[in-house]
């Protein structure tokens, strides 16, 4: 499948064949317009809601000139509220519609966890199943720019954790167009998380509508030895390392998994139960994160596959630094990935693999990272 | 210094506590909707003394009573077209009970029963929301969608004088008003937050002197008057209808009872508070004013109670009745389509 491989920008792709293969290549913000501006062409009952959703920039081009196409009242500028405006897209949404809330940053959508939790999550139980809440809140994960501790933040498990809501993350252009369509026809709300360092990733993209699955992870590169479960920006550094490990003939299978919630427990056993080894790339914290989750999953259910015990890469357990210095050496990539892939394969020497000592170089520490090339 | 902006706050009683009304306000009315007050009234405080009895038996969970509110809440309701859309707090029996919302439901909500939310067909009522002031916003949202489909429906949102103290309501009326929507936000100032009274809510000097730093209408009315309440709440509904934008309607009123059954207001509430509010209670003046009009006999009045307990009766019995929810439905509704541990979990609890 040529659309699972992205590419860092439109060069990049066109020399890896791209057009000459028939392929169109977006990037991950033009996917999302395209969503969004063919599904409001097609359904009166969809808009687009949030501060700055019609500024010059348009989220980050995301929602660039919809407004122009669409009109003020579909590609909506709101008051900055975001609280009351998630609780007015919930009152928009019981009335048939299907509002999309653009945050421009997800440090902001803690605002609005009354609104998330308290309601949009509960309504369909709440009506015995007769009333749902097909809203989609997208927000994005900021990295760079010195952006630092309230600008920068990877909350996906904040929202993963009550049940009722969904939480997606798509990590390349094919996904975040066809995720966004499953969002916005979900009948449940639905957390979206993009992160800021993809805006620019190219890969095909299909021009007619298509959705993909919500809850559902795919296989982006098939491999014997070692499961890389990866999301967001780790897909693209974990498939990094993955070729870098098969220089040195370890075969590592990588996992996208597109939704936090649901889960897709059956493919991730599936994999582990194959490879017996696990990494798990997280773009957050640790504590309580998607990896807690999944390790945990695969000690129920599949205990006895495991041949060395699991490895997370996650952030240090700090808010990320302002300094640009410090910034680059907080965020784990494919080094980390690669060194936790080889622990993982060595493990299966070491009398000491379940020790307390595994555990603890698995959190990627800052002053651990002082070695990084 | 130059003045450039000045507002003004009103209050509008039409029928004092002896019964008379004010001619000047006074809407002209048919009959048949004073007996239609008098005997919603009668029918809200039915169930709502059957309520807080079937709650000291054990058949019912905490309740709410709405003892002293009747005429803010079945005033302002029935101002209200069934297509009309409410979206309420807890304490709100009377608007349901005004809006023709089937009795046997509500009583199994406060058994604990999310079934009793489903709301009928032909209804508009959305649950009622634990959450103080969270769902404001929700009825800006609803009033944005009616616009923006060009249907001529109005939004009527029920929450307390607490309630306004939160961001919700600031941010809920803030944005009602720059998008003009559609919603008529009912204040049911009832003079206390649990233990909390009105005065340590806001330094303002009323509620309703909110509405004109969001840009919209703001009045107060004697919430204990039905007619007063009913007059602002229709021509705020008319307005909004016809594309005027919200209004706040503060209803001055009082709580007689406990917050709730697991209250005891006697521990922070002075009794000649109490009792100087029970005389001003909204009954005794719609009775003085029909029974000038020729309206109101001691027989009315009883045939009135009668046909309401009945009413109540066959509630009760109808709710007690009902089957008990499946125990697979614990996790049947939390989302359209289950997710592989919710199924899971759905077959161990034989769904
Ligand atoms: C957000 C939130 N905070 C606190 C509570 C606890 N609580 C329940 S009712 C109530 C008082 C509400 O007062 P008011 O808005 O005046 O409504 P009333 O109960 O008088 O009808 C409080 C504080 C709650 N339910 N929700
Ligand atoms: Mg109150």
């Amino acid at each position: 499948m040529p659309w699972t491989k992205t590419y860092g920008n439109k060069t990049e792709f066109e020399k890896a064949g791209g057009a000459a293969a028939g392929l169109r290549g977006l990037t991950y913000k033009e996917a999302l317009h395209e969503a969004t501006a063919q599904m409001l062409e097609a359904d009166k009952d969809v808009f687009v809601m949030g501060e700055g959703v019609d500024d010059a920039g348009g989220v980050f081009g995301s929602t660039k000139g919809l407004h122009l196409r669409f009109g003020r009242e579909r590609v909506m500028d709101t008051p900055l509220a975001e609280n009351a405006l998630t609780g007015i897209a919930i009152g928009a949404a019981l009335t048939g519609m299907r509002p999309i809330f653009v945050h421009m940053r997800v440090d902001f959508v803690p605002l609005t966890m009354d609104q998330l939790i308290n309601h949009a999550a509960k309504w369909h139980y709440m009506f015995g199943g007769a009333v749902s809440v097909p809203m989609t809140i997208r927000s994005i994960i900021g990295r760079g720019w010195g952006s630092a501790g309230q600008h920068s933040q990877s909350l996906q498990s904040l929202f993963t954790h009550a049940p009722g809501v969904k939480v997606v993350m798509p990590a390349n252009p094919y996904d975040a167009k066809g995720l966004l369509r499953s969002a916005v026809y979900d009948g449940n709300p639905v957390i979206f998380i993009e992160h800021r360092w993809l805006y620019d990733h190219v890969g095909h993209v299909p021009e007619k509508p298509y959705t993909v699955p919500i809850g559902k992870g795919i296989i982006r590169r098939q491999g014997s030895d070692v499961t890389i479960i990866a999301l967001s920006l780790m897909v693209f550094e974990a498939m990094q390392a993955a070729e870098a490990l098969a220089a040195e003939g370890i075969d590592a299978e990588v996992i996208d998994l597109r939704a936090l919630k649901p889960l897709d427990t059956p493919l991730i056993l599936e994999s582990v139960r194959k490879t017996g080894r696990l990494v798990v790339a997280d773009t957050g914290w640790q504590t309580c994160g998607i990896g807690a989750e999944i390790i945990a999953n695969i000690t129920e259910e599949a205990f006895g596959a495991l041949k060395a015990a699991p490895v997370r890469i996650n952030l240090p357990e700090c808010p990320t630094p302002a300094s640009p210095a410090l910034e680059k050496l907080y965020y784990p990539g494919k080094d980390e990935i690669i060194a936790a892939a080889r622990k993982t394969l060595k493990a299966r020497h070491d009398a000491t693999q379940f020790s307390p000592r595994i555990a603890r170089q698995g959190h990627r520490g800052i002053e651990k990272r002082g070695d990084r090339p | 210094m130059t003045t450039i902006d000045r507002f003004e706050i009103k209050r509008l009683q039409v029928i004092d506590e002896s019964g008379n009304a004010d001619p000047s306000v006074l809407p002209s009315l048919p009959d048949s909707m004073y007996k239609k007050f008098f005997e919603t009234i009668v029918l809200a405080r039915a169930f709502n003394s059957r309520a807080l009895s079937l709650q000291r038996e054990g058949r019912i969970g905490t309740y709410p009573s709405i003892l002293g509110q009747e005429a803010s809440q079945i005033g302002s309701a029935l101002a209200f077209d069934a297509a009309d859309w409410f979206v309420s707090s807890f304490r709100e029996s009377g608007v349901f009970v005004a809006m023709g919302y089937p009795m046997p439901l509500l009583l199994r909500y406060w058994m604990g029963d999310e079934r009793g939310m489903q709301c009928p067909e032909g209804l508009h009522i959305y649950p009622m929301a634990v959450p103080v002031s969270s769902q404001i916003p929700h009825a800006t949202g609803i009033g944005m969608a009616m616009t923006y489909r060009g249907d001529k429906k109005a939004v009527a949102a029920y929450f307390g004088d607490g309630a306004s103290s939160r961001g919700d309501f600031h941010e809920g009326l803030n944005i009602a008003g720059v998008f003009k929507a559609p919603v008529v936000f009912l204040c049911q100032n009832n003079q206390w937050a649990i233990s909390v009274p009105r005065s340590r809510q806001t330094a303002a000097n009323t509620i309703a002197q909110r509405a004109y730093s969001y840009g919209m209408e703001g009045i107060q009315v004697d919430g204990n008057d039905v007619v007063a309440v009913y007059k602002a709440a229709s021509e705020a509904a008319a307005r909004a209808k016809a594309g005027g934008g919200p209004t706040l309607i503060e209803c001055h009123t009082y709580r007689l009872d406990d917050h709730t059954t697991s209250d005891d207001a006697s521990r922070y509430r002075d009794k000649n508070e109490v009792a100087d509010w029970q005389k001003r209670e909204p009954l005794i003046r719609l009775r003085l004013f029909m029974e000038k009009k020729g309206l109101w006999t001691q027989t009315y009045e009883d045939g009135v109670t009668n046909k309401a307990l009945e009413q109540v009766d066959k509630a009760v019995a109808e709710a007690e009745a009902l089957a008990p929810p499946l125990t697979a439905d614990i996790i049947r509704y939390t989302n359209k389509e289950l997710s592989p541990r919710q199924l899971k979990e759905l077959k161990e609890h034989g769904g």
